[in-house]
């Protein structure tokens, strides 16, 4: 008896919790998927054209495609909560990390040692330009959308004059294992990253105060100085972990195409992220977060895109869908609505109030 | 003051989730009158006054302007029927002129004549004696000229009745007498005015009547020369004063070694605070006296390095350190409650528990977060010391009230166990009841060797806890009382008459 | 407080409005970023056609920048125009093509679309208090979503009437080049500009002498301030976005007079532009500062780097992205650090 109680009391707290509604919303995706085609999510294994076996099926090619989109809204998260704004360059970003990453490739021969290096210098440069983001925001107070309006604007460019003015290649095993198969694993190797990079942030979010001290800076940054936090300390060091965010979204999306387009890698992907925060139930704000929203978020947005193609909707039209769908969630997920739901719960069920 | 009730409010009630912040209150206002509102930080005064001004919806009750029966669903609708407000925080635009701000909102025009709304604002404000021009943007004015501004375009709109909501926080005492002037000018054409305000003295100088609020319920409406002010601290608090005239007692009873906890030469911040020196001992209570601006609040920044430091030397307990942030400060066993609660204070989403373990957590260090156990004892600790009401530790701390969020920083502070501890007017929009508390905090720390220094505008306050003050004029020392000089008399001669010296 | 007695006396100079002030450091360098480029380089610079194409050729950003600085006065930001404009275009057009709709027709449905977009948003923001980027976010998915599905491919106006208005130039009097072959050619201006400057002048004067031009930057400047001071917060932010959709309507019609197609990749980066050049202008995102003159300025000014770019030999494309955005860079610092002096110098601001 008391076993109901304590879950059914569980079950309230958490459908007041900030994590309800995306997560009402995946499974209200995931159900109409169901009704639509009841095989939509299996999954199947077959041999792709290296000769190994490989998982396959939607729901694997959503969890894959989510990858890049996943790893940009956590960064995107903690930027929002330490700034209470958002950086739109991260697209133009990743394009200059994925041309460092295919400029030091092109130039030696493809090996392991070669590809961590390139990955290593083309976080340093990402690291660089969101620093630099930072040094605008953190320093001269700009707020972030302005800020990061400059690198979006020369981002792309940006990318594009570092290989010469070309679109250039990579091909290797190697690096087509990354952003693919590697022979003998069956799950897509980005998944694999993306489970590693949460882990890591996830652990890096336990064992120190980084939350604690973000948020504080973003709900009150005078206030968070005064109990001896810096909070120009906590701004580049989320600025940090997105450019580290944006070079490995920036380098796996190049293993997974095989080259690098500066106009079109990621492209809007800025605005995904910034979508995957809200729906997860962030503030845009700025101030408390929960990471696990973000991630939810970002699978809502490739889940209805997924679900948008397998209904043979056009890609350029998948937009519209994906307007709508937004603003629903939004909607629903309001401060106003959920109020105006409230106090029909409250009506129906007669409810009196305590006195404090 | 003739019998003619201007503002009638029967049976108020009001409740948010969870709580019952008016319940059956009942408000009278006369014509010409001076009316003070009156009650600790939960009591329901500004639930009342917000329903009375159009931001809250009462759930019950009747409003009455003038004899009519009103329904006030919003600031407009308020405004309409002759209701004025000036709030304790400017409710003014930065961005906007004087003029504009004066003018905006009001009436029924549609263009804008800007040669026209500079003329007459002028007029009003040379009538008023307010030292600013009619085209100046609001926002590079000073807050007092800005609050007189607020009350100058709430004196224009002819209302009937007038609610002044702390309208003496952040003027000094020249321009307090002004207010009250005007208060008095308005008062004898016929305006009825309600006065929300801590300040016992001022309310006794210049009020005919108090209704007193408790726990969302009304105490009673008295004369003011019917209450003296014993009777009145009694209707708020609902208990005696004997706790209040105990304190007194309790001073000077710290028996250890007399040494300096911290000693300052030369500090100066780049907030204008000129060189000084200073000296805190062990077990002391110290104090910072003076007029609004004198620089108070500037110097115990400067201790706490929560301004710029921009010289001097500094030493802890004999040896030389070096303290240019506030972590160096909190290092060296120093804490600091900040003036502005809301600005500096409290984080507002975060949790009270949170909250509390946030300077300690900063000292422990980046690596070693606290867990949630050890957490929560902390917090539990401390809302059971210091009596903090709050729904449980995990709400957040904006849903307090003020005197409840004073009490969490306070116990942010005292987690720490500093060496150390400034309080800037700690008591500042709290109510008797919790005053006494804090200052009761102050006198058991000090018996423990904890080194403090206490400021407050309210001269009393200081009295009943300093054994020693420093006091300021514009930004320099000018003098300092010790023990039998410690008097209300002495320190205004003080702060009037006193050569700068800075020590 | 000694300076509360001193007396006021009325010629004293008063500290100038932050809005004036980044208003004329713009129109300062617009001129003397121009001036600089007649000098240095001549040519074209010295052409007044190459001056009024800057207009011709962006009449409707003008007008959309317009709108968004509306928005972003009152502390908004709404970035479905670019979205909206290339809708327009393409319904027009196929409108016209397709129903046989004549010009005024044409003229309804822009203005209907925006006027449809902006009521939309304005209610989810205003009376929602949903998020101003993510509502307008996605308006911008759906507009360019529905673009498409409206046609997938681009159409072309051919309409008599409606190609006569596109056609249609006006020469300025005493401005022009001679030909090589010894003709004089009058500089001349497209409809479409003319109506931008309209509106411009319009706009200026509701926004400097109307009771809903000063709510809007009452309501940017402090807005719960706003709400205690009588003015109808929800009611005013709804109107503002209402405008900026009705002007991205306007810019709509605006864009089909110029390009006389409509197509997908219409008034792509339109929003992001329009951005810039407000805050080129002096606009502050955080709302309360702001002027459509400004506005205009910044249009210009964004529009003459590229000019500038080609003109100093920097041929390849990616150029003229790289220059804008340091340009952008210069501004946003520049106001960055003129309003923190300003702070710090004339004292405290109502927080």
């Amino acid at each position: 008896m008391s076993k109901k109680f304590v879950l059914s009391r569980e079950l309230k707290k958490f459908t007041q919790s900030q994590l309800a509604i995306p997560v009402f919303a995946l499974l209200l995706l995931v159900v109409f998927n169901l009704i639509r085609d009841p095989s939509f999510f299996s999954i199947s294994i077959k041999t792709n054209n290296m000769g190994n076996s490989v998982l396959s099926g939607n729901l694997v090619s959503i969890l894959n495609g989510a990858s890049e989109l996943v790893i940009l809204a956590i960064g995107m998260t903690l930027i929002t909560s330490a700034t209470k704004g958002q950086d739109i360059s991260i697209g133009a970003s990743a394009a200059i990390a994925g041309s460092v990453f295919v400029k030091i490739l092109r130039a030696n021969t493809i090996t392991v040692p070669v590809i961590l290096l390139a990955l290593v210098l083309a976080c340093i440069v990402a690291i660089l330009f969101c620093l630099m983001n930072g040094i605008l925001i953190a320093k001269f107070n700009i707020q972030p959308m302005i800020a990061s309006l400059i690198l979006f604007t020369a981002g792309r460019p940006i990318a594009y004059w570092i290989n010469g003015g070309a679109t250039p290649n990579v091909e290797s095993p190697l690096l087509s294992g990354l952003g693919g198969f590697i022979p003998g694993i069956p799950i897509p190797s980005p998944i694999l990253i993306v489970i590693i990079f949460i882990i890591l942030i996830n652990l890096l979010l336990k064992f120190t105060n980084l939350g604690l001290y973000i948020q504080a800076v973003g709900i009150n940054e005078k206030a968070a100085r005064l109990n001896g936090i810096n909070p120009m300390l906590m701004k580049m060091s989320v600025f940090l972990i997105l450019g580290v965010c944006v070079s490995i979204a920036g380098s796996m999306n190049v293993c997974r195409i095989g080259l690098i387009n500066h106009e079109t890698i990621l492209i809007d992907i800025e605005m995904d992220a910034i979508l995957a925060v809200a729906i997860g139930g962030n503030s845009l704000g700025g101030g408390k977060f929960k990471l696990a929203g973000s991630v939810i978020g970002a699978y809502i947005i490739q889940t209805l895109t997924t679900t948008l193609y397998a209904m043979k909707v056009s890609s350029t039209a998948v937009k519209a869908y994906k307007a709508i769908v937004i603003i629903l969630i939004v909607v629903i997920g309001s401060p106003v609505v959920k109020e105006a739901f409230q106090k029909l719960r409250n009506s129906l069920s007669g409810k009196k109030v305590a006195r404090i | 003051m003739n019998n003619n009730v201007v503002l009638s409010m029967r049976g108020i009630s009001k409740t948010f989730p969870g709580v019952k912040a008016l319940s059956n209150v009942d408000f009278t206002l006369c014509q010409g009158e001076i009316h003070a509102l009156m009650g600790e930080n939960g009591a329901g005064k500004s639930t009342l006054v917000k329903v009375l001004t159009g931001v809250y919806t009462m759930d019950s009750g009747e409003i009455r302007v003038a004899g009519n029966a009103v329904s006030i669903r919003s600031p407009q609708d308020a405004q309409n029927m002759g209701i004025s407000t000036v709030y304790q925080e400017i409710t003014l635009c930065p961005n906007l002129t004087v003029a504009e701000n004066m003018f905006i909102g009001r009436g029924k025009y549609h263009f804008v004549n800007w040669r026209a709304q500079e003329k007459r604002a002028d007029e009003i404000l040379q009538k008023l004696k307010i030292p600013v021009r009619a085209a100046q943007q609001l926002g590079t004015c000073s807050i007092a000229v800005q609050q007189m501004v607020a009350i100058a375009r709430a004196v224009d709109m002819e209302c009937k009745v007038l609610i002044l909501d702390e309208p003496t926080s952040s003027l000094d005492e020249r321009e307090v007498e002004l207010l009250f002037s005007l208060m008095r000018d308005l008062k004898s054409h016929g305006v009825g005015i309600i006065f929300i305000t801590h300040f016992l003295d001022q309310v006794y100088e210049v009020c005919d009547k108090i209704t007193v609020l408790r726990n969302g319920e009304l105490v009673g409406e008295y004369e003011i020369k019917d209450l003296p002010k014993v009777d009145l601290i009694s209707a708020m608090l609902g208990k005696d004063l004997e706790d209040i005239s105990k304190l007194k007692q309790q001073k000077k009873t710290y028996t250890g070694e007399k040494e300096a906890v911290y000693e300052a030469y030369e500090l100066s911040s780049a907030e204008g605070v000129k060189p000084f020196n200073f000296r805190t001992m062990k077990g002391e209570v110290n104090g910072f006296t003076g007029l609004l601006g004198s620089g108070r609040s500037e110097s115990v920044r400067a201790i706490f390095a929560a301004d710029r430091v921009t010289g001097g030397t500094v030493k802890m307990g004999g040896k030389e350190v070096k303290i240019t942030k506030p972590l160096d400060a909190m290092k060296n066993g120093i804490g600091y409650l900040p003036e502005d609660r809301k600005g500096d204070g409290i984080i507002q989403d975060l949790s009270v528990r949170e909250n509390i373990i946030l300077a300690l957590q900063v000292l422990k260090g980046f690596f070693k977060p606290f867990s949630k156990s050890e957490a929560e004892k902390f917090a539990d600790e401390y809302i059971k010391l210091l009596q903090i009401k709050t729904a449980s530790k995990d709400t957040p701390i904006k849903s307090l009230s003020g005197g409840n969020q004073q009490k969490v920083i306070l116990a942010r502070w005292l987690l720490t166990n500093p060496q150390y501890l400034i309080l800037d007017e700690p008591t500042r929009g709290i109510d008797v009841g919790t005053k006494v508390e804090i200052q009761k905090q102050v006198l058991k720390l000090a018996e423990k060797g904890v080194g403090l220094t206490f400021i407050s505008s309210e001269i009393q306050e200081m009295l009943n806890v300093c054994s020693r003050l420093v006091v300021m004029r514009d930004r320099n020392i000018v003098g300092e009382l010790r023990d039998d000089e410690l008097s209300q008399d002495n320190i205004m001669r003080t702060i009037a008459g006193g050569s700068a010296h800075n020590e | 407080m000694a300076s509360a007695q001193k007396s006021i006396n009325n010629k004293e100079k008063l500290p100038i409005s932050n809005t004036k002030l980044l208003l004329t450091i713009t129109i300062c360098t617009f001129f003397g970023m121009y001036i600089l480029a007649m000098l240095i380089w001549g040519g074209g610079f010295l052409n007044p056609q190459q001056f009024l194409d800057i207009f011709n050729n962006n009449a409707y950003l003008i007008v959309v920048a317009c709108g968004l600085t509306i928005v972003m006065i009152t502390g908004g930001i709404d970035i479905s125009v670019g979205g909206t404009v290339a809708l327009i275009t393409m319904s027009t057009v196929v409108f016209m093509e397709d129903k046989g709709g004549t010009v005024l027709g044409t003229l309804l449905i822009a203005l209907g679309i925006g006027l449809l977009i902006g009521i939309i948003q304005g209610f989810l923001v205003s009376y929602l208090n949903i998020q101003p980027f993510i509502v307008t976010l996605a308006g911008m998915f759906f507009t360019r979503g529905m673009t498409t599905i409206v046609s997938k491919v681009p159409r072309t106006a051919t309409n008599e009437a409606f190609v006569k208005l596109e056609e249609f130039r006006l020469a300025i009097p005493g401005l022009g080049t001679y030909a090589r072959n010894g003709n004089y050619i009058p500089a001349r201006i497209e409809l479409g500009v003319i109506i931008a400057l309209l509106i411009v002048l319009i706009l200026w004067a509701m926004l400097k002498y109307t009771r809903f031009g000063r709510n809007l930057y009452a309501i940017g400047g402090n807005s719960e301030s706003a709400l205690m001071l009588g003015i109808n917060v929800k009611l005013t932010k709804f109107i503002a976005y209402i405008l900026c959709g009705l002007l991205a309507g306007i810019a709509g019609f605006i864009y089909l007079l110029h390009t006389g197609a409509g197509n997908a990749s219409n008034a792509t980066q339109a929003e992001m532009q329009a951005i810039a050049s407000s805050i080129i202008g002096g606009t502050l995102l955080s709302g309360g500062v702001g002027s459509v003159v400004g506005t205009l300025f910044g249009v210009m000014t964004l529009k003459t780097i590229n000019n500038v770019v080609v003109a100093s030999g920097l041929r390849e494309p990616y150029w003229q992205s790289i220059t804008t955005g340091l340009m952008l860079c210069f501004f946003i610092l520049l106001q960055s650090v003129i309003l923190s002096y300003r702070k710090k110098k004339l004292g405290n601001m109502a927080s």
